[in-house]
């Protein structure tokens, strides 16, 4: 009998599978029906890569707390499933190279600005290109500023806090990051320097594929007491930046995919299959490679930072404003693993969170959140494709009790880029955008194809479904106005 | 000889097949790199050699892949023709293998996804009828 066969509906929107078998504990998936559809019938064959056996495989892993979870952006990935979340007991349990990804500290930096839509539609082709001059991204591209080797320790030591130090940014940012920009227990040793030397040219670089920098609108404030304390109102305009770690991260991924594939068995670890390569949390491996991973987080903050500078930058050029009228809303990432306190059957624990694919959503009355959030809980960006709207979101108490905090990251995809390739031309899908409206600069018309909006799943669904269950509350709808890809 | 596209929502899924082992592991290659760029618009101009072990077939192909996708980052190179000779030993494989390709130009090549590594997702290598067949997941 398979997973999905014992896939059991707790609500409208909440399904559970038992544990049986090498579970540990249950696995927990938010879900509407038709995510819950599309997620059985990938399950059914045994060829498929399937999301539901991903969240099996993460509630056999030794040491997991409470459940397996996974978001209603849930897809499949590799280890982990996308929207995948894992909390691990810090004494017996693992750390999981599949439960972060190669794409460490992925994330969202949300900025406001002083600029009204209305006011900057006539100039959005100016501002537009200014942009996609000012943000490197794409393939192979570098970035403007070159770091040192010992720099690069600096910068993997420091984070955001590295880059304000040069003068890439004021510490408002730094208050308005997730860690305050700096995620603790990084070693610059334990990244291999491939992972520097790949770096070198990247730091300040969007990437490609579904990374962006978008100028966006607030289309609609749903929360208005949150939204005042985001400082997000109605017909204003925000800049939203997506990216992460660059090859420094991807290369940590690649390089602990290696150091700890064996580490499961020297440690008597026997694991589900061979994408859960892992290592005890308290083993030197597994010490190592959080101290890796910390690091490559360092490097997304200080990567976020850098483009928000060269942003600042650049709309000090076409629209004349000054870099302290554009403030950060909040820096945060969506594929990270952290140490954080968490209640566990009525008291208070520290544990490992995994979260792939999905992002913190941590309630009201945390300290981590900046003192202005507190009361309402810390924002949740939720990225949409280029074509449609994203969302901003607040943590939530049914959050913190039922996914260590955690909320949903994007749409996630629903169709292949192979297919997403074969049925759009990408400048039909630019053609198609500019008519509604929706300006796009790409340095690949093969690359917009792939990543046309009808190739993900509708945020609006995916929203939905995470408010029904009470994971995250939206707080405004942002309309996207001009695109800078990859 | 040649390679496919599987179907993988998020990722990029390959199937890659030639007469030897080695063939095998060049067209996984290109498929890697096809992914990226297209190939016709690579000028072979320059290129690299690669020496790489695993203690399986699988994990050379991983080893493989990964030394590629990090040479294009350190060097600004793209490639678009391979040559591999792979030997499995008892407790190793290695690969021996020459790319061919030009520094990246994103006025001539329409380069598209990044790949960013190569998964133990799906990792496959395999021989039947006379022909070796790789598969290989990796994330973009």
């Amino acid at each position: 009998m398979g997973a999905f066969d014992r896939l059991e509906r707790v609500s409208e929107v909440e399904w559970t599978i038992p544990a049986h078998g090498r579970m540990l504990v249950p696995g927990r998936i938010f879900a509407d029906e038709a995510t819950i559809e599309q997620l059985r019938a990938e399950s059914l064959d045994e060829a498929q890569w399937s999301a539901l056996r991903q969240v099996t495989h993460v509630a056999s892993m030794p040491g997991i707390v409470s459940a397996a979870i996974a978001l209603p952006d849930v897809h499949p990935g590799y280890g982990f499933p996308i929207g995948g979340v894992g909390a691990f007991d810090p004494d017996s349990g693992v750390v999981v190279v599949g439960g972060v990804g190669f794409d460490i500290n992925c994330g969202v930096r949300v900025l406001r600005t002083p600029l009204d839509e209305k006011g900057i539609v006539p100039d959005l082709d100016r501002i537009g290109d200014d942009l996609f001059r000012s943000v490197p991204a794409g393939l192979g591209s570098s970035g403007a500023i070159q770091l040192s080797m010992a720099e690069m320790d600096r910068m993997l030591a420091e984070g955001a806090r590295y880059a304000v130090a040069k003068g890439w940014g004021s510490d408002g940012d730094l208050e308005y990051s997730e860690d305050g920009g700096r995620l603790d227990g990084a070693d610059p040793s334990a990244v291999s320097s491939l992972a520097k030397q790949r770096e070198v040219n990247q730091v300040g670089t969007l990437g490609s594929g579904n990374h962006y920098l978008e100028l966006q609108a607030v289309e609609r404030v749903i929360d208005r007491e949150a939204a005042r304390a985001y400082g997000l109102e109605e017909g204003g305009v925000v800049v939203a930046i997506h990216t992460g770690s660059r090859a420094l991260g991807h290369q940590i991924g690649q390089d602990y995919l290696r150091e700890l594939g064996s580490a499961h068995a020297r440690y008597g670890i026997d694991i589900p299959d061979q994408e859960m390569v892992c290592a005890p949390i308290r083993s030197p491996e597994g010490r190592r490679y959080l101290a890796a991973v910390a690091a490559g987080a360092n490097c997304g903050f200080a990567n976020r930072q850098v483009i928000a500078h060269l942003v600042r930058s650049s709309l000090a050029r076409t629209c004349g404003i000054g870099a302290g009228e554009i403030r950060t809303v909040y820096d945060i990432g969506h594929n990270h693993v952290k140490f954080e306190r968490h209640r566990v059957n009525g008291a208070v624990h520290t544990v490992l969170v995994h979260r792939k694919g999905s992002t913190r959503a941590f309630g009201p009355g945390r300290e981590e959140a900046p003192s202005a959030y507190r009361e309402v809980g810390h924002p949740v960006f939720v990225g949409g494709t280029m074509g449609t709207a994203s969302y901003v979101m607040r943590g939530t108490d049914v959050a913190m009790e039922m996914a260590f905090g955690s909320g949903i990251h994007g749409a996630g995809r629903a169709l292949s880029r192979k297919k997403a390739a074969k049925k759009w031309w990408g400048e039909d899908v630019l053609n198609e955008l500019r008519a509604r409206g929706i300006r796009i600069w790409a340095h690949s018309a093969r690359g917009l194809a792939e990543e046309a909006p009808g190739a993900y799943k509708d945020v609006e669904r995916v929203v939905g479904a995470a408010e029904a269950a009470g994971l995250s509350r939206a707080v405004a709808r942002l309309r996207p106005l001009a695109v800078i890809k990859g | 000889m040649g390679f496919a596209y599987l179907d993988h929502a998020a990722d990029l899924a390959v199937r890659a097949w030639g007469p030897t082992l080695g063939e095998a592991f060049a067209e996984g290659a290109r498929a890697l790199f096809a992914a990226m760029v297209e190939l016709e618009s690579v000028r072979p101009a320059t290129s690299r050699t690669f020496s790489v072990r695993g203690e399986t077939p699988e994990l050379a192909l991983v080893e493989w892949l990964a030394a590629l996708v990090a040479e294009k980052d350190t060097s600004g190179l793209v490639f678009a023709r391979f040559n591999a000779r792979v030997c499995v030993g008892s407790s190793e494989t290695s690969v021996e293998a020459t790319a061919w390709g030009e520094r990246h130009d994103p006025a001539r090549h329409d380069a598209s996804c990044e790949v960013k590594g190569i998964s133990l997702l799906g990792l496959r290598v395999h021989r039947d009828a006379g022909s070796w067949t790789v598969e290989y997941v990796a994330d973009v």
